[in-house]
């Protein structure tokens, strides 16, 4: 890295001078500053949104330039949140117990703590017992390396299983679809041990900072965000633009040569689904306390065709494409359906954009598909190549 | 006058009966007494009259008796209904005149005449002309049984004209029998005749003779039909056994650790307990030294250890006992309900067996069109579902248009096919086509259509699921015993299978199409040089893979209910059903389904509450499946053509 | 001179059909070869049993001065014991550069944390230029591949392998759709490259094998028919049944 990957790699220079000015802008808008041009949930839109960015960076190194289109990202993503989610829920209700044990006349003990806390959270599935999963929760040191170790551990098994025995392509996609799916319905069940289809919630109240406002925890993690989207982008940049580059891509465009020319091309589809996973995972812990809540259905595996979707849209094998798709799509998407745009009445029929959306964007990426196979990012680059 | 001319009437009415017979009134009047006051031992002689005479209109007089509806008018002895104010004749069952200023006497049977009337009733109605309520009391009988229903079941057996009837009244006879016989030689008969039949009721029967409860004592008690003694931490949680214990006052409550507390925070002096200061009660250890000062005091009781536990369990010995104390039916009980279970547990797996079929010709019929598409194109169609989707709404808006629904449903199948075909055709013309040679790209292109396409659905159709309704020839289901049974929707599912693959394989071995097809498949460049036009073969292949969708969505629909998600429930296990069986081929396709079908269900079965995790555990079976056999049950090998 | 790589007795079905029926075969270090034989021959497959794409049903394959077994091995690790392999349609990166596409190829080490951490070194670009000269592609080092011409791609491919330093390369139709001129270089290029290690080439044009002037190898249903000079086997009564008397008829 250094000095002269960045000035290989201008891009990357424009990307964090970009990422750092809407950072700056949106802190001066926002009500920490007093201006309160942008409201506190749009922070936490925004800074969801760089979450998605960061995972969708993830998703085009693994798609884009390994050419692995990977059903299962959002997988790590939520396993990413369901890590963090866990010491949030932990202690946060260990607070709130504490505080109605300190009423009693007898100062609690370890084991009272811990059944109140059992009851309080795992009450909604019928059931008081921590089960094995959550025994970390009570730190967030060790909850926070979980946030990292449970995506690529199960992207390193996972994958290594996948690659082993050779399976490429449209076989992959629907595999790791399939595992996708597994754990969603996992995670449905009641006895998973994080609460069935409730999920976790209240993951919005930062267990110490009870006393600091919504808006400054929002700008907080809007910074934390950023911070990440900035570290990864530069990470992915290093890693797709020396030799590693080459070779990934080279196992994009033509597996067999790869592997002719010496290269365990495995090893290196491994190496790259599980960071890019380990990265997910990292996103998703960033994005779940913005959200507030997660549970299994964000895990579906709808959520991860959206997050190719979104790198299509953005535009495959560029890093800002996928950073331009996820922020453009996922915004505009949260406009249409949130009802931000207004009804076209027709007459006969009038159309309601929450109703419609949908079917735009499924629509729109079909034409970007067949008549823009390089997404957003294509045009762009016409743009920037035109002068030259 | 006018009572001498309605019983003309009534007799007129009665003539048939009356060739024979005496009229009800009468016999009631040779047992005026004990109409009138009837006793438990006397009431005996006019029931036997009763069921003698064999007329039709003792069993209402015999109903409204139970019921204390019956009167006498004390003016000439004759005995009446009374109800509403009116009083009614027995005979003819019409008014006679108004209750009011006529002095009547009731006639009130006691408890034990009640029941005696109740069992003649029984007896009459197990020999009612009518097979309805000959059929009804039987069923009366069955649901609560009872030891005093057996004698009359068996009398009005050698007079069942129906054979079917008969049949079940014999059954019914032996399950009485089993818990009610008089003698044991009797009972354990019945029970050893019981041990062939696999139905509910007979092992509810069984299970009852069987019924235990939960004891304990010093020492095993004489005399108790002992099932099982259970030793405590195998058998019976310690916990368990121990409140067993405690609830026989056989030792002393143990303190909770809420209990402990609430005894501490009851003895708190000046902030110390027990001497103790309260602040340090923080851990279990800490209160239990205050709790042992405190009961070393006799404030409180002793605390009970862990060892004091152990010993008092230890001290006795906990068992089951049968109610039933004969040893011999008990045992005669046991061989045979182990007998039944045996034959039910080989039923059950039968009947898993055609569950897992049915199972499997469903995911056959969804994912056989993919088969087509994916296996023999090369083509990943993310909208498949969303074609099954689209079948299953055809047939909905058919059977709006047409209500018949036998008629319906042969409409909408062909229906269903040609708007299916014509939407992949469509498909094919104006999306696949550009992408033939860029897979992830048609998957992901498909998935846009499949999106737009639920959301329309949504849009057209609503959110709720909508009906799809098979005709009633198709309702209820096949059964071969109390344990296996299929419903004929499923035999149709069934069968709708097979007419698909032997037509599939039909038009991929025998017709130029398949020939075509196939060639198209093999080597495009060299089939068009030959004459065949690829573009079409390619839009026809697709087209039928898509039609077959449409027509599995109608299948799909008539169990399960019309949703614009339908789909999505069905493309993940299709794509797994053409994966595991392996590309390119029906056979695949078959053994694929076959495999998921009966894993799923093979899962649930041992997993029976959790359907969920049935489905995880089938996946991750499926993803170490692919690990030993990557390219499907069927692989199509061949040099490969990477380079 | 010593035996290089030794297959005896191998088979290989598809199916039914026997693409490789108990072939035997052997190539010495630094030696020119060349297999000829129809289509359907099984010179494809030999190729891929030999790089570990397939595995052979029966028959031994055995490597260098150790006898080590290829079979069991996987193609990355064979590549690795020093066998490059060109394919015959030219399969070069399209989307890098010729300096990326040689710079991949180079022999360095192989795992990922070490091309993750690869820095380039005036050793190595002195390597590429070497070897751009050696195939004639120095005006084009900065240019994509894709852009090259068929003939230009081609000689890319054999650079590539070059620069993976094999003792064997396995060249699959190298003069396949290319000029004279073209062929007189690749000719030129391959005879060069031979000097130093053993040099096997797939071809059915007998104008290019005349050239290459090396020993040769027929192949017909599977197996060897005969081995020999160029002059030596178009004398053979068997090759000319079934392989030349076809094209003189």
């Amino acid at each position: 890295m250094g000095k002269s990957f960045l000035s290989q790699n201008p891009s990357v220079l424009w990307f964090l001078i970009g990422l750092s000015v809407f950072t700056l802008v949106v802190t001066l808008l926002s009500e920490v500053t007093g201006i309160a041009f942008i409201s506190t949930s749009f922070v936490k839109t925004l800074g969801k949104t760089l979450c998605l960015c960061l995972i969708a960076v993830a998703m085009d190194v693994v798609w884009g330039y390994c050419g692995i289109l990977s059903l299962g990202h959002f997988a790590f993503f939520g396993i990413g949140g369901y890590a963090i989610g866990m010491w949030l829920m932990y202690a946060r209700t260990e607070i709130i117990v504490l505080e109605s044990l300190a009423g009693q006349v007898l100062p609690p003990t370890p084991q009272e703590v811990s059944d109140a806390i059992g009851t309080q959270i795992f009450g909604v599935v019928g059931s008081s017992e921590f089960p094995l999963i959550w025994a970390f929760a009570d730190s967030l040191a060790l909850q926070l390396l979980m946030v990292v170790l449970v995506p690529g551990a199960l992207a390193l098994v996972f994958g290594w299983l996948a690659f082993r025995s050779r399976v490429t392509g449209v076989y992959l996609s629907i595999l790791t679809q399939a595992m996708t799916l597994a754990l969603a319905l996992y995670l449905f069940q009641n006895d998973s041990g994080l609460r069935g289809n409730n999920g976790l919630s209240g993951l919005q109240n930062i267990p110490g900072f009870e006393d600091t406002s919504q808006a400054t925890i929002s700008i907080i993690f809007f910074w934390a965000s950023a911070l990440a989207l900035g570290l990864g982008y530069v990470f992915f940049a290093w890693v797709v633009s020396g030799k590693m580059g080459s070779v990934i891509k080279g196992i994009r465009d033509n597996e067999a040569r790869v592997r002719f020319l010496g290269y365990h091309v495995e090893s290196y589809k491994l190496f790259i689904f599980t960071i890019t996973a380990v990265v997910s995972g990292i996103a998703g812990a960033l994005y779940y306390p913005q959200a507030g809540i997660i549970n299994p259905g964000e895990i579906a595996p709808i959520a991860s065709i959206y997050l190719a979707v979104w790198v299509a849209i953005g535009g495959r094998g560029r890093l800002y494409g996928a950073v331009i798709g996820a922020a453009f799509v996922s915004l505009l998407s949260s406009w249409f359906t949130g009802g931000g745009a207004p009804d076209v009445p027709l007459g006969f029929y009038t159309i309601k954009w929450t109703d419609w959306w949908l079917v735009l964007l499924g629509l729109s990426f079909v034409a970007v598909t067949l008549f823009f196979p390089k997404g957003i990012g294509g045009l762009f680059d016409k743009l920037v190549r035109k002068p030259s | 006058m006018l009572r001498k001319l309605l019983m003309a009437l009534a007799l007129c009415c009665a003539m048939p009966a009356l060739a024979t017979a005496q009229t009800l009134q009468s016999i009631l009047q040779t047992h005026s007494e004990e109409v009138a006051k009837p006793g438990r031992r006397t009431v005996g002689v006019l029931l036997d009259d009763l069921v003698a005479s064999e007329l039709p209109q003792a069993v209402p007089f015999l109903e409204a008796w139970r019921d204390r509806e019956i009167v006498l008018r004390e003016d000439d002895g004759l005995f009446f209904r009374q109800r509403d104010g009116d009083l009614f004749d027995l005979d003819t069952g019409e008014v006679v005149g108004a209750s009011d200023g006529v002095a009547l006497a009731e006639a009130r049977p006691n408890g034990g005449v009640r029941r005696a009337i109740g069992d003649v009733l029984v007896q009459f109605q197990l020999s009612d002309p009518d097979i309805t309520k000959r059929q009804a009391a039987v069923d009366a009988i069955a649901r609560s049984m009872d030891a005093s229903q057996l004698a009359p079941l068996a009398a009005s057996v050698a007079g069942e004209p129906d054979p079917t009837l008969r049949a079940t009244k014999e059954r019914l006879i032996g399950l009485l029998q089993a818990s009610f016989a008089p003698t044991a030689d009797a009972r354990i008969q019945a029970i050893a005749d019981l041990g062939s039949d696999l139905s509910v009721d007979t092992r509810a029967v069984l299970s009852k003779i069987l019924a235990t409860e939960p004891g304990v004592a010093v020492t095993l008690p004489e005399g108790a039909n002992i099932a099982a003694i259970l030793t405590p931490g195998v058998d019976l949680g310690t916990d368990e056994a121990y409140a067993q214990l405690v609830k026989a006052s056989l030792a002393p409550p143990v303190t909770s650790a809420a209990d402990v507390r609430r005894a501490l925070e009851a003895n708190i002096v000046d902030g110390t307990v027990g001497g103790l200061p309260v602040a340090t009660m923080d851990t279990q250890e800490a209160r239990a030294a205050a709790y042992q000062v405190l009961a070393e005091a006799g404030t409180v009781p002793p605390l009970v250890t862990p060892d004091d536990q152990a010993a008092a369990l230890n001290a006795h010995v906990f068992y089951l006992s049968y109610s039933e104390p004969d040893v011999a039916i008990t045992d005669a009980a046991r061989a045979s309900l182990d007998a039944i279970e045996t034959k039910v547990a080989l039923s059950q797996a039968a009947d898993l067996g055609l569950d897992a079929l049915s199972l499997a010709s469903i995911y056959f019929l969804a994912a056989i069109g993919l088969a087509i598409t994916f296996g023999v194109m090369g083509v990943i169609n993310m909208a498949h579902g969303e074609f099954i989707m689209m079948g299953a709404y055809t047939g909905y808006v058919v059977q709006l248009f047409v209500p018949d629904y036998t008629v319906s449903i042969i409409i909408a199948l062909p229906l269903a096919f040609a708007v299916t075909f014509g939407a992949g055709v469509a498909m094919e013309r104006l999306v696949i086509r550009h992408l033939y040679h860029r897979p992830l790209e048609t998957l992901l292109a498909t998935f846009g259509i499949s999106i737009a396409l639920q959301q329309l659905a949504k849009n057209i159709f609503g959110t709720q699921a909508r009906p799809l309704t098979s005709p009633s020839w198709l309702d209820g289901a096949l059964v071969f015993n109390d344990v296996i049974a299929i419903s004929y929707i499923r035999i149709a599912i069934f069968v709708l299978a097979l007419i698909f693959l032997a037509l599939i394989v039909y038009v991929l071995r025998r017709t130029r199409l398949g020939l075509e097809v196939r060639a198209v498949t093999q080597n495009p460049g060299m089939a068009s040089s030959m004459g065949i036009n690829p573009d079409r073969i390619n839009m026809m292949t697709f087209g039928l893979g898509s039609g077959i969708a449409g027509i599995a969505g109608v299948a799909i629909g008539l169990f399960a209910q019309v949703t614009s998600e339908m789909g999505q429930a069905y493309i993940v296990q299709s794509f797994m059903t053409v994966v595991v069986g392996g590309v390119g081929s029906v056979f695949g396709t078959l053994a694929g389904a076959g495999l998921i079908g009966g894993l799923q269900k093979g899962i649930e079965w041992l997993n029976p509450s959790n359907t969920l995790a049935a489905q995880t555990y089938m996946i991750l079976f499926i993803i170490l499946f692919i690990q030993f056999r990557p390219k499907g049950i069927v692989a199509l090998k061949g040099r490969s053509s990477a380079d | 001179m010593t035996t290089l790589l030794e297959v005896s007795g191998v088979s290989v079905s598809f199916d039914g059909f026997r693409a490789i029926n108990n072939l035997s075969v052997q190539f010495a270090e630094a030696e020119l070869r060349a297999i000829i034989g129809p289509n359907g021959a099984g010179k494809t497959t030999f190729m891929d049993v030999v790089t570990g794409k397939t595995k052979p049903d029966e028959g031994r394959v055995i490597w260098g001065e150790k006898n080590i077994s290829l079979l069991g091995m996987s193609e990355s690790e064979i590549a690795m014991e020093g066998i490059g392999r060109k394919f015959q349609k030219p399969t070069v990166f399209e989307d890098q550069t010729v300096r990326q596409n040689l710079a991949m190829a180079l022999k360095n080490p192989r795992g990922p944390f070490a091309v993750l951490w690869h820095k380039r070194t005036k050793a190595n670009g002195a390597r590429i230029e070497a070897i751009a000269e050696q195939i004639g592609l120095t005006a084009q080092l900065t240019r994509i591949a894709g852009e090259l011409s068929h003939g230009q791609k081609q000689w890319l491919e054999i650079g590539m392998l070059l620069a993976q330093e094999p003792r064997l390369l396995l060249v699959d139709e190298p003069a396949a759709g290319m000029s004279v001129e073209e062929r007189e270089k690749t000719t030129n290029i391959l005879r060069e490259a031979a000097k130093t290690r053993a040099v096997v080439v797939v071809e059915h044009d007998m104008e290019f094998v005349r050239r290459l002037g090396c020993k040769v190898t027929v192949l017909h249903e599977g197996s060897v028919l005969a081995e020999g000079s160029l002059d030596h086997v178009t004398r053979n009564q068997k090759v000319i049944d079934v392989y030349l008397g076809r094209g003189h008829a």
